[in-house]
């Protein structure tokens, strides 16, 4: 089966820093886009499920034990970026969402992906640009 | 409804009639409190602190209570149960407190002198004093030092006559005495014991027995308190006072006495917290409870003209004693123990009390080491295990240990099973001692990412030259670092550095306040602090902060270190504002930086009348001096212009004080939540030896405190203490001066305005968008209300 996977374009790759992130507004929803270290990509609701607000992107981007995870601004827990987990209180998590590099552009797809569907073109949270 | 009647309204009146608020839910009694001065209860304890204008009042009455001012209890009759002829009452509950003491002494009502007791008191005295160059004070005690540091505090030159050969004879021995008066007459104190004062012309000349003779501008009698127990003919103790039994109870089965009215089975006690216990026994009596008072705790704790003296326990008798008694530092401390040294009676500590929580806590046990480790403050306080940890979450020491029984080995693992630190995480080094006292091996690691403390991370990109995260964390860590590491090398860069701190890949190591120069606030929007050093402010730019605020809608509010805080300002909105206020020639105040904050002060010798040297001018020159330096925590400043202490400056980082001299600098100092006096650490001082110390003393803070240390636990940590921190700083014991010199005058002359820096370089403006992909539009997310005429978030 096959589901269409609508993109939105965020920003050129090169606006993005490494090891920071950006907040883009995609059809009414806020989404924080990361770029780490090693140029993997990952997009996750902007929205702090425990400070509620949307400051997600202005958190510290890093790894603990070698997962890579961003620490809430505002009380600073931190989340593991590929699977929007909170790593410091149990039960707590953010949304992911696709994210991809094409042709320079930093795309996000709100839609969850489809499981394996052939001949996709959606790339997996961490694909390389 | 029954009615009680409280006579007299002091401090425990204030905690009976509160006690009785909370006990008595049912409403059974009504209360009538009558009140013989003309402003309700007031903390006495700190009454010599009315002289810098502190708040001393304790709240009021609590609801429903009937409260007669100027109104003294004159008249009880017994038979019906009335107090003034016209108050009835089923349970009559008396605290008529104490009066002072005057010896009698021809003179002793000439106009010019005073008691020491009541706030009126306190501004008769200072009324008549002004103009007035010598001040005498009759008692050498506790009341009689107060007294003493009054009027010195007023200006005047001041003289202490204590008829005994000691000062403060009731609480401390010959040689705590004798360590005392030094303390005290190096402040310019005269000391005059085993003098007594035996009569005072008009004009104010003291004559003494010895013959010899004193003239004065004013003389406060503070020789002692006697209790108020002539209201009524009830059974008194042997040295005054209403008998009561273990219950409060008079013999008159209607009537209590609490306080230092009271003598309890006999002994009248001239201190606060028996008073407070008696309050809370007959609040439970009256709503059915069946307390009793246990033995008073007559422990005791005081700062006296800054010198702490502390008695316990029961510190003279038979026993074998203990003595340490150091007259160059100026300490001496006293033990009583036991004759089989097993068990601690008492003591008494002057000139250093910081063993006194753990001593305390032994009366009556085993000592927790040996006495002269103890004495010469090895040991480390033990806390109670009942003693809050944590008051965010509601912590105790208990809490913390059984998760360190449990298992737990670190300050993450504290804050996982007991919630301790996870508040505002000003516990998290008082988690680390627990863990330390707990026998726990604590790693000095910064986290996951570094095997190095914050020292040594600081002397590896030092010594190595190293200029980028990358690069450090490639030789020296592993991973990809954290919210933890990467602020505090980001700090380390800034520090060494000197440059702007945004630029490359600098700016992924900061956190969300430095990244954006602005305080990130609950609702995710930021606020913004112009620099105005020393609190001092044109009108013209007072104008100019008013019109941004009311331009941006900011909520506008004042703050503890006499700046303005905007508040409420989205992210895309903080150039437009600071382009505003850097035209009119403010500046980053660096409120979101761990680094040098502000340098308060009050308005010094320019205005004020009491000034002695020009505290605003050298507040303003050492803010511009230390603007901007980064350091491993927030740093806090003030300067007063005399010993008033209007600015605050003890509660500070570093303090200074004017003197008739020069400046004298006080280190170490904290308010927040474990609040610590500053220390003194240089005396009437020039203003270059003054900023030559702060340099050093920054610097070498810079270097070696751990991340998020505040200077007062950077001190109280140190090997040696204050006297190391000197002799590195003053006397260069470890030849470090030259290069904390250099590195200061480095940032001195590289300072820039973050500010201006980044509103002058569209790149370094790019990030201050809302989306990425939607640069004007606002976070919808964010919606205001309105509370007192101003917005706050919804």
């Amino acid at each position: 089966m096959s589901v269409s996977i609508r993109w939105a374009d965020v920003c050129p790759i090169e606006t993005l820093q490494p090891e920071r992130g950006v907040a883009a507004l995609i059809d009414g929803t806020q989404v924080a886009v990361f770029r780490t270290f090693d140029d993997s990509l990952y997009a996750i609701g902007n929205r702090d499920p425990i400070g509620r607000a949307q400051v997600m992107s202005r958190g510290i981007v890093g790894t603990r034990d070698g997962a890579p995870t961003v620490a809430s601004p505002l009380h600073k827990q931190v989340y593991d970026l590929r699977t929007g987990e909170c790593l410091d209180v149990p039960g707590i998590r953010v949304p992911t969402y696709p994210v991809r590099c094409t042709g320079g552009l930093i795309q996000v797809a709100l839609k969850a992906l489809a499981p394996a569907s052939p001949g996709g073109n959606a790339a997996p949270p961490g694909a390389a640009p | 409804m029954k009615r009680l009647v409280v006579a007299g309204y002091g401090m425990v009146a204030q905690r009976f009639l509160e006690a009785m608020r909370e006990r008595d839910t049912g409403g059974g009694w009504h209360v009538t409190a009558l009140a013989e001065e003309r402003r309700p209860a007031y903390d006495r304890v700190r009454l010599t602190s009315w002289f810098d204008g502190e708040d001393l009042d304790l709240g009021g009455p609590p609801p429903g209570v009937d409260l007669l001012l100027n109104t003294p209890a004159v008249a009880v009759d017994r038979g019906n149960r009335t107090v003034n002829g016209e108050i009835p009452y089923d349970a009559l509950v008396l605290a008529t407190g104490s009066k002072p003491f005057v010896p009698p002494i021809e003179g002793s009502s000439l106009r010019g002198v005073f008691v020491y007791r009541t706030i009126d008191d306190l501004q008769a005295i200072k009324a008549y004093s002004a103009g007035g160059s010598v001040g005498a004070v009759l008692g050498g005690g506790l009341l009689g030092l107060e007294a003493a540091n009054a009027l010195k505090g007023l200006g005047l030159s001041t003289h202490v006559v204590e008829f005994a050969p000691r000062l403060m004879p009731m609480q401390v021995d010959e040689g705590g005495g004798a360590v005392l008066r030094r303390h005290i007459e190096a402040l310019g104190v005269r000391v005059h014991t085993g003098r007594s004062c035996a009569s005072i012309a008009p004009g104010l000349r003291m004559g003494f027995a010895d013959g010899g003779t004193l003239d004065v501008d004013i003389v406060v009698i503070a020789a002692g308190i006697r209790p108020r127990d002539e209201l009524t003919d009830l059974e008194r103790g042997p040295r005054g006072g209403y008998l009561v039994d273990e219950t409060c109870a008079t013999e008159d089965d209607a009537i209590w006495a609490i306080g230092e009215c009271a003598a309890l089975h006999g002994t009248c006690y001239g201190l606060v917290a028996p008073g407070y216990a008696m309050a809370e026994v007959v609040a439970d009596r009256l709503t059915g409870g069946h307390a009793v008072m246990a033995a008073p705790d007559t422990s005791t704790k005081l700062k006296l003209l800054g010198v702490d003296v502390a008695s316990f326990g029961t510190p003279e008798g038979e026993g074998l004693d203990v003595v340490v008694s150091d007259q160059i530092s100026g300490v001496y401390a006293k033990l009583l123990l036991t004759d089989d040294a097993q068990r601690l009676l008492g003591g008494i500590l002057v000139g250093d009390a910081s063993s006194y929580p753990a001593l305390r806590a032994c009366v009556g046990g085993p000592l927790p080491g040996p006495p002269l480790s103890i004495l010469s403050g090895q040991s480390v306080a033990p806390l109670k295990g009942t003693a809050q940890v944590c008051s965010c979450h509601g912590v105790s020491k208990q809490d913390i240990d059984s998760a360190i029984a449990g298992g737990c080995t670190d300050v993450p693992g504290l804050k996982a099973c007991t919630k301790a630190g996870t508040g505002c995480g000003s516990c998290v080094p008082l988690l680390k001692q627990l863990l330390v006292e707990g026998g726990v091996k604590l790693s000095k690691a910064l986290c996951e990412h570094f095997a190095y403390s914050r020292q040594e991370l600081f002397d590896i990109i030092r010594v190595r030259g190293i200029t980028s995260f990358t690069a450090l964390i490639g030789e020296f860590g592993t991973g990809r670092g954290c919210d933890i590491c990467k602020p505090a090398v980001a700090s380390i860069l800034a520090s060494i550095g000197n440059g702007y701190i945004l630029d490359g890949e600098q700016a992924a190591l900061q956190d969300t306040n430095d990244h954006f120069l602005a305080n990130i606030q609950r609702d995710g929007t930021y606020s913004v602090v112009p620099r105005i050093p020393g609190g001092e402010i044109t009108p013209e730019k007072l104008i100019v902060v008013g019109e941004v605020a009311r331009d941006f809608g900011l909520y506008t509010k004042i703050t503890g270190g006499q700046r303005i805080d905007l508040f409420g300002a989205r992210v895309e909105q903080l150039p437009q504002i600071w382009r505003r206020l850097v035209d009119a020639g403010f500046e980053s105040g660096h409120a979101y930086g761990k680094a040098l904050r502000t340098v308060k002060s009050c308005v010094g010798s320019t205005w004020c009348r009491y000034g002695v040297q020009d505290s605003v001018g050298l507040a303003v020159e050492l803010e511009l001096r230390y603007r901007g330096l980064r350091a491993p925590h927030k740093v806090k400043a003030a300067v007063s212009g005399c010993a008033r202490e209007c600015a605050e400056a003890r509660s500070k980082d570093f303090g200074v004080i004017a003197t008739e001299k020069g400046w004298n600098l006080y280190v170490g100092g904290n308010g927040g939540f474990r609040p610590r006096h500053a220390d003194l650490f240089l005396s009437d001082v020039s203003t270059d030896v003054l900023v030559r110390t702060i340099d050093r003393f920054l610097m070498y803070y810079i270097r070696t405190a751990d991340r998020l240390q505040r200077t007062a636990s950077w001190i109280e940590a140190m090997d040696g203490g204050l006297e190391h921190l000197r002799s590195v700083i003053v006397d260069d014991s470890l030849g470090l001066c030259e290069e904390l010199d250099t590195m200061m005058a480095r940032h001195v002359s590289c300072y820039e305005d973050e500010w201006r820096a980044t509103l002058d370089d569209p790149k370094r403006l790019a990030r201050f968008v809302s989306f990425v992909n939607a640069p004007d539009t606002p976070d919808p997310d964010i919606s205001f209300g309105v509370e007192r005429g101003q917005k706050v978030p919804a």
